[in-house]
């Protein structure tokens, strides 16, 4: 294998791994935040008791999260140095400045809040939460402005060889980006919701702490839904924005050879990229994709063919990924919805919360699906229409990047089958039984005062 | 002016994280040495407790300023040191798994598992950017392109190796501060010993690789036309010797800050000789990127000095106001909190 590929291979390890911690960090703070200011207000223990339960989870969630971080931005310097060196003006600055105004107030915050819950007061402990749930949606803002100018570059000049920033505002106002981003925050939400929904179901169906998981599903419930929705909503948009911006990207999500105008909808395709053509297409919704993309029913939709083959996208692997993802985005509505009609008693249809529990993974699925079709979509471009990915890659030899892409490869899978274990151990222990902390109460402070002479 | 003004800001990110982490990451060394049981262990886990992952911010954040300010030197660096990079990367990935994963399952191998994690988690961090910056002091086989000739064993020549060793022993005595500030008992007396024998190892391995930085770069030819480069070495030497009349007062704040100016003089000592290069080519001096030929342009090189001025003075508010409510010597009801590590 050529270098190129063993590094497109080892950043899709690198960066699909790292988004498998991210989209929970996101929206789970959001939810503790919530369930922390319901303590606060209320005083009652119980909400006190949820926030740590699920704050436990998020944590073994989280730290993979923040290490895995750290590789992606490096990579771009190991392994993308041409690109780095070409674009880092803009793309770099955006990074840098990720780090100082977002990571610094996450990764601080969170320790004042794993270990301030009985040394700062309640109100800067709730203070905390939000501080480190907007830090980490903050992030996700300049991560995808940064995305957003290899998606749609903007606000930059060709100068020394280079592309060089021209205008800043442009870059932070990036259409493509903000359409992205909604996309990608209110899918991270979504997950979230999910993810307690199922947790709690779990528990509901053995009748194990049924007030507090009951209590976590009020809360969970109208959220998941809420959220299934504006996660269809922003992804409607952003469709809109990839029709106007990367014309060859919409046509390869679907499948769609020949530019025309009135273009219908195939229920049922499948690409045949040799003969640059669908092979099979049946069940024609007239003028759908024509409204989809434009608004309009006859709107003229550019198709693969009116590009030259070197600067289209892989087609089926955009297309498949595409289907996937807005498939399950209507099963994430309708069982959001049917959750919500449930939320006074999962257990009550246990048909439904088993399936809540078994769903847990999927919206990871969907997730990982998007930023396949984003990312493949862009394709062959690394910065559409301005840098080639051929052209990106660092000059390292091939033998260096084959041994970090195994390595990578063999840690993150073992890495991620212990965080995995490691989530369901203590999801499955439930909220711990006291509501104090519990000091003394496996017998540490026994073992330690032989030791320490105090 | 605005790419020297960065220059010297790139230098301070990189100081700042080795003053932080550095503790950390020597903490962490030191771990084999020091801790004779497990409840010991925990108390050096929970000694970087609230602060690892904030101090490792400040090497994303060095990471992301070299990244926004030094474009082609970022590039050119990271691609050059891929090996080194790729490890010190896993090192730290493993090391953050350590502190989260270690305490979460009660059996004696699975703790055993992730102390030797913790252990290379911060010994070849120290380890690697010793010899890395070391590296990058003398200069690094690149031609005009920024390719990169040469294998991970070029950098392991004697000057990097003495690098290597210094950040060792650097991070070493820093993290032993550390602990004897934050423990209690047998660790923490264990810890002051220690601090009282790497000192002279340090100052010795402080002469020798001033001495090899006369025989094998262009560090001083640097200072002697820009003197007040000479106030980095000041510093350096005057913070190590008042880390150890401070030790010997038993004044360990006192110490661990004078350990901390050491490590801030060190860096510009180092980092400054390379001025006004960013990376110097040991193929041919034309083939190195400087400050002005590396640098981003004016208009990004501006913004980011903006929000660098408006966000770094709240970070470090924010982060000293959690070290005064978190760094105090830990407790035993404090470790056996479900919290802790």
């Amino acid at each position: 294998m050529d270098v190129i590929l063993l590094s497109r291979l080892q950043f899709a390890v690198a960066v699909f791994f790292h988004f498998i911690f991210v989209p929970l960090t996101l929206g789970i703070t959001v939810l503790l935040a919530i369930m922390e200011t319901l303590y606060v207000r209320s005083g009652d223990e119980i909400y006190k008791r949820m926030t740590q339960f699920w704050g436990k989870l998020f944590l073994i969630n989280f730290v993979l999260g923040v290490v895995t971080g750290i590789t992606l931005e490096f990579q771009f310097g190991t392994n993308w140095s041409r690109y780095s060196a070409y674009v880092g003006d803009i793309f770099g600055s955006l990074l840098a400045i990720e780090a100082t105004v977002a990571f610094f107030l996450e990764s601080t915050f969170v320790a004042v809040w794993t270990f301030g819950w009985n040394k700062v007061g309640k109100k800067m402990h709730c203070f905390a939460i939000w501080a480190v749930a907007v830090a980490g949606n903050l992030s996700a803002v300049w991560i995808i402005l940064a995305n957003g100018f290899m998606q749609n570059p903007v606000g930059y000049t060709l100068r020394n060889g280079r592309a060089e920033l021209e205008n800043f505002c442009a870059v932070l106002t990036n259409p493509y980006a903000w359409g992205q981003f909604f996309h990608t925050v209110t899918s991270a939400w979504m997950l979230a919701g999910f993810f307690v929904l199922g947790i709690s179901a779990w528990h509901l169906l053995r009748r194990n702490e049924s007030e507090l998981f009951r209590k976590s599903v009020r809360i969970a419930a109208p959220f998941t839904l809420i959220l299934a929705l504006l996660v269809a909503a922003a992804g409607h948009h952003q469709g809109t924005v990839v029709a106007e911006y990367q014309p060859a990207k919409l046509a390869a999500m679907e499948s769609h050879w020949e530019s025309g105008s009135s273009v219908p909808m195939y229920v049922l395709a499948w690409p045949n990229e040799d003969a640059r053509k669908n092979s099979v297409q049946a069940i024609p919704l007239p003028g759908v994709l024509s409204f989809m993309a434009f608004g309009n029913f006859h709107a003229e939709v550019q198709g693969l063919n009116a590009f030259a083959p070197e600067d289209t996208p892989p087609v089926l692997l955009s297309f498949l990924s595409f289907r996937l993802m807005v498939g399950l985005g209507g099963i994430f509505i309708l069982l959001a919805a049917w959750a919500w009609l449930k939320r006074g008693d999962l257990a009550s249809d246990p048909r439904l919360a088993r399936l809540l529990t078994w769903f847990i993974p999927v919206p990871y699925l969907a997730i990982m699906a998007g930023w396949m079709l984003a990312e493949v979509g862009r394709q062959p471009w690394i910065v559409y229409g301005l840098m080639r990915t051929s052209d990106a890659v660092s000059p390292v030899p091939a033998s260096s990047v084959a041994l970090s892409l195994l390595a990578f490869t063999v840690v993150y899978a073992c890495l991620g089958i212990l965080d995995i274990y490691l989530l369901i151990k203590y999801a499955r222990k439930g909220p711990t039984a006291d509501t104090q902390d519990s000091v003394g109460a496996n017998g540490a402070t026994d073992a330690l005062s032989d030791n320490t002479g105090a | 002016m605005l790419a020297t003004i960065w220059f010297l800001l790139w230098i301070l990110l990189w100081a700042v994280y080795f003053i932080l982490d550095g503790f950390d990451l020597g903490a962490g060394t030191l771990l084999p040495f020091l801790a004779r049981n497990d409840m010991e262990k925990r108390y050096i886990y929970n000694a970087s407790g609230p602060f690892w992952d904030g101090n490792e911010v400040w090497l994303i954040t060095a990471g992301g300023v070299t990244f926004a300010a030094f474009p082609v030197a970022y590039a050119t660096m990271f691609s050059a040191l891929y090996a080194p990079l790729l490890i010190l990367l896993f090192a730290l990935i493993f090391r953050a798994a350590a502190f989260e994963f270690r305490n979460k399952v009660h059996c004696d191998r699975w703790r055993s598992f992730w102390d030797l994690c913790l252990v290379l988690g911060n010994f070849l961090p120290a380890l690697l950017l010793g010899v890395a910056f070391a590296n990058l002091f003398r200069g690094i086989p690149i031609d005009a392109d920024g390719v990169y000739h040469g294998t991970i064993l070029t950098l392991l020549n004697p000057y990097g190796l003495a690098g290597g060793v210094l950040f060792v022993l650097m991070f070493a005595f820093h993290g032993a501060l550390w602990l004897e500030i934050r423990t209690m008992g047998d660790l923490r007396d264990r810890a002051r010993r220690a601090a009282f024998a790497i000192w002279p190892l340090l100052l010795s391995m402080t002469l020798l690789f001033i001495a090899l930085t006369a025989m094998y770069t262009n560090t001083f030819n640097t200072f002697r036309s820009h003197p007040v480069m000479y106030v980095a070495l000041v510093l350096a030497v005057a913070g190590l010797i008042a880390a150890r009349l401070t030790l010997g007062n038993g004044a360990m704040l006192a110490a661990w800050l004078s350990s901390a100016l050491f490590i801030l003089g060190a860096t510009f000592f180092g980092a400054l000789g390379m001025y006004p290069n960013l990376i110097i080519s040991s193929i041919d001096p034309a083939y190195s990127v400087t400050v002005t030929n590396g640098a981003s342009s004016p208009l990004t090189l501006m913004i980011m000095l903006g929000v660098a001025l408006v966000a770094v003075p709240v970070v470090i508010l924010y982060q000293l106001w959690v070290y005064f409510a978190f760094a105090r010597r830990l407790s035993p009801e404090e470790l056996a909190s479900d919290h802790a590590y």
